[in-house]
């Protein structure tokens, strides 16, 4: 669990970061939003000590940061950064171990790690664990940025705007893969994006930021359905409001049971994706229907317009 | 390619031919000797001049290396950022200052030989090491260095293991720059009694002897491309290939 409590960070006159408190439950993702300037990739920064607070303090599982120096903090928190930063001089291989050389790992057991993880980002260790960062592609660098940051198992991830240089499609597939890790790994995840729909997608918490300040906390559904300030339904938009909402809650939560003979879709299609099929097959209800084809029940559009509304 | 190796290998070649049996070039240079003056320094044997010019250049520039890396590293650093103006101004008198004056000012302090020629010649090359090792830490992509502090490297590791190898090659090339420099540069060492080709040439201007002139003169300016091309082929083989983006 991570505890921000009344973190401020000042540069001369400006408040960059203003008293800002926010407590991140373990096993969960956090996504900090705001636009450009708004402090929050300060605030991640101060997590892992790469800024140093004004004042407030930050407690990583009830332990104050700053009771050790903070390289040894950094080594036990993960940190993924945008352009991935990837030492250009080391293999790929050499980078990923880059943190359990650090902590003295012996190493056979680096070796093993390394290729575990190339393995779980579906790079062919024979390939890839002698080539270094330029030759590969920036899929690939952005991985293995994220192996890199994995590789001495941390509890924390803290990634600053991690897909932010990546094309769309490539960006969709390191977001899948990145709840897939989180929820195999169960670490807890702090992200910095500007991009709100990287933000549903990912958080369990959205956090939107504005000017230094922290405006609004709390589960992507209460953002829409309760922004606590104008900025906030302008950060969430609300011209797309309804479909956010509906994009927040897959098929299979809501099922309803009985039968329907309207077009297939999976439990983890999202109501927006339902709703999108409905439309576009023109039939009144879809039927649920896992990947071993066990039928979980219909829904019908009805039901899908009530999820639209708050 | 092959043309520029085959040229290399030929002037390799002719260096060290010239070098051992100077005697077998006399043909050569006879016509440009008047009133049958000797056609090839006599006074000295050209292999050990140039091997004591070479040794001189080259501790010169170890020198150099160390101070000029060492003071790179220091305004680079936070804590010494302060010390980059002082520094390079320090660095560009080395430069500015013509190692004939250095000469004229070191020989009282530490008499004639080969001193105040290293010392001449470890000033004049201290500024394009410096540079060079400056744009070298400047070009790290911040993201890499960032990434290097976010991993847990305390300062020391980051300059050792990322830092340093980056910008390895700029170092390297201004190593390179400040040896060839200098292999000219030290003929004139022998004004003040240090051992090298310049004797030849000082030689030759004394009693009008165009060969020596020119013999001292080739002689260094083989040397000087033979090192560039040395040091650029070791760069190749020592550095990994590394491109930045």
């Amino acid at each position: 669990m991570i505890a921000v409590e009344n973190l401020t960070k000042c540069y001369g006159e400006a408040t960059v970061v203003d008293h800002v408190t926010l407590t991140v439950e373990r096993n969960s993702i956090t996504a900090i939003v705001g636009t450009s300037g708004s402090g929050k990739s300060t605030l991640l920064r101060m997590i892992n000590r790469l800024v140093e607070p004004t004042s407030g303090r930050v407690l990583l599982d009830g332990r104050d940061t700053r009771e050790e120096p903070a390289y040894l903090l950094r080594r036990r928190i993960g940190y993924v950064i945008q352009g991935n930063g990837l030492f250009p001089h080391r293999t790929v291989a050499e980078n990923i171990a880059t943190v359990p050389r650090l902590l003295g790992w012996d190493t056979r057991r680096i070796e093993a790690r390394v290729r575990e993880l190339l393995e779980i980002f579906s790079l062919d260790p024979a390939t890839y664990a002698g080539a270094l960062p330029h030759q590969l592609s920036g899929g690939q660098q952005q991985r293995v940025g994220v192996a890199r940051a994995l590789a001495a198992e941390p509890l924390v991830l803290l990634m600053d705007e991690p897909f932010g240089a990546l094309d769309p499609i490539i960006r969709a597939k390191a977001q899948d893969d990145l709840l897939d890790i989180q929820r195999r790994f169960g670490m807890t995840v702090v992200l910095v994006t500007h991009d709100m729909d990287e933000a549903f997608r990912l958080g369990n918490q959205v956090a939107v930021m504005s000017g230094g300040r922290l405006l609004q906390y709390d589960r992507p559904a209460v953002l829409l359905t309760r922004p606590a300030d104008p900025f906030v339904s302008r950060m969430t938009g609300l011209a797309d409001r309804a479909m956010r909402l509906l994009s927040l809650v897959t098929a299979g939560e809501v099922a309803l049971p009985g039968a329907s003979d309207g077009p297939a879709v999976p439990p983890t299609a999202t109501l927006r994706e339902v709703l999108s099929e409905l439309l576009w097959s023109g039939a009144e209800s879809a039927r649920v229907v896992e990947a071993d084809g066990t039928v979980r029940g219909r829904l019908t559009v009805a039901a899908i317009l009530a999820r639209g509304r708050p | 390619m092959a043309l520029a190796s085959v040229l290399r290998i030929a002037a390799l070649a002719l260096l060290v031919a010239f070098l051992l049996w100077p005697q077998s070039f006399a043909p050569l240079f006879a016509p440009l000797t008047q009133y049958g003056a000797p056609p090839i320094y006599d006074q000295g044997n050209l292999l050990t001049l140039a091997l004591a010019q070479l040794g001189t250049v080259c501790l010169a520039a170890a020198a150099s290396t160390i101070v000029a890396v060492g003071l790179g590293i220091l305004v680079t650093r936070p804590s010494g950022a302060q010390f980059l103006p002082l520094s390079r101004t320090l660095v560009n008198i080395g430069q500015t200052f013509p190692p004939v004056a250095v000469l004229a000012v070191a020989v009282p302090m530490v008499g004639f030989g080969e001193k105040p020629t290293l010392i001449a010649l470890f000033a004049y090359g201290l500024l394009p090491i410096f540079e060079n090792t400056l744009v070298g830490f400047r070009t790290c992509p911040p993201a890499v260095l960032e990434a290097a502090s976010g991993m847990g490297m305390s300062a020391r590791q980051r300059l050792l293991s990322v830092e340093l190898p980056l910008a390895t090659p700029l170092i390297l090339e201004g190593i390179r720059l400040s040896l060839v420099i200098n292999v000219g540069t030290a003929t004139i060492g022998s004004t003040v009694a240090a051992k090298g080709l310049g004797e030849v040439i000082i030689a030759g201007l004394l009693s009008s002897n165009t060969a020596f002139i020119l013999q001292g003169g080739l002689v260094t300016g083989l040397m000087a491309i033979l090192l560039y091309d040395g040091m650029a082929a070791l760069e190749r083989r020592l550095l990994r290939p590394v491109t930045l983006d």
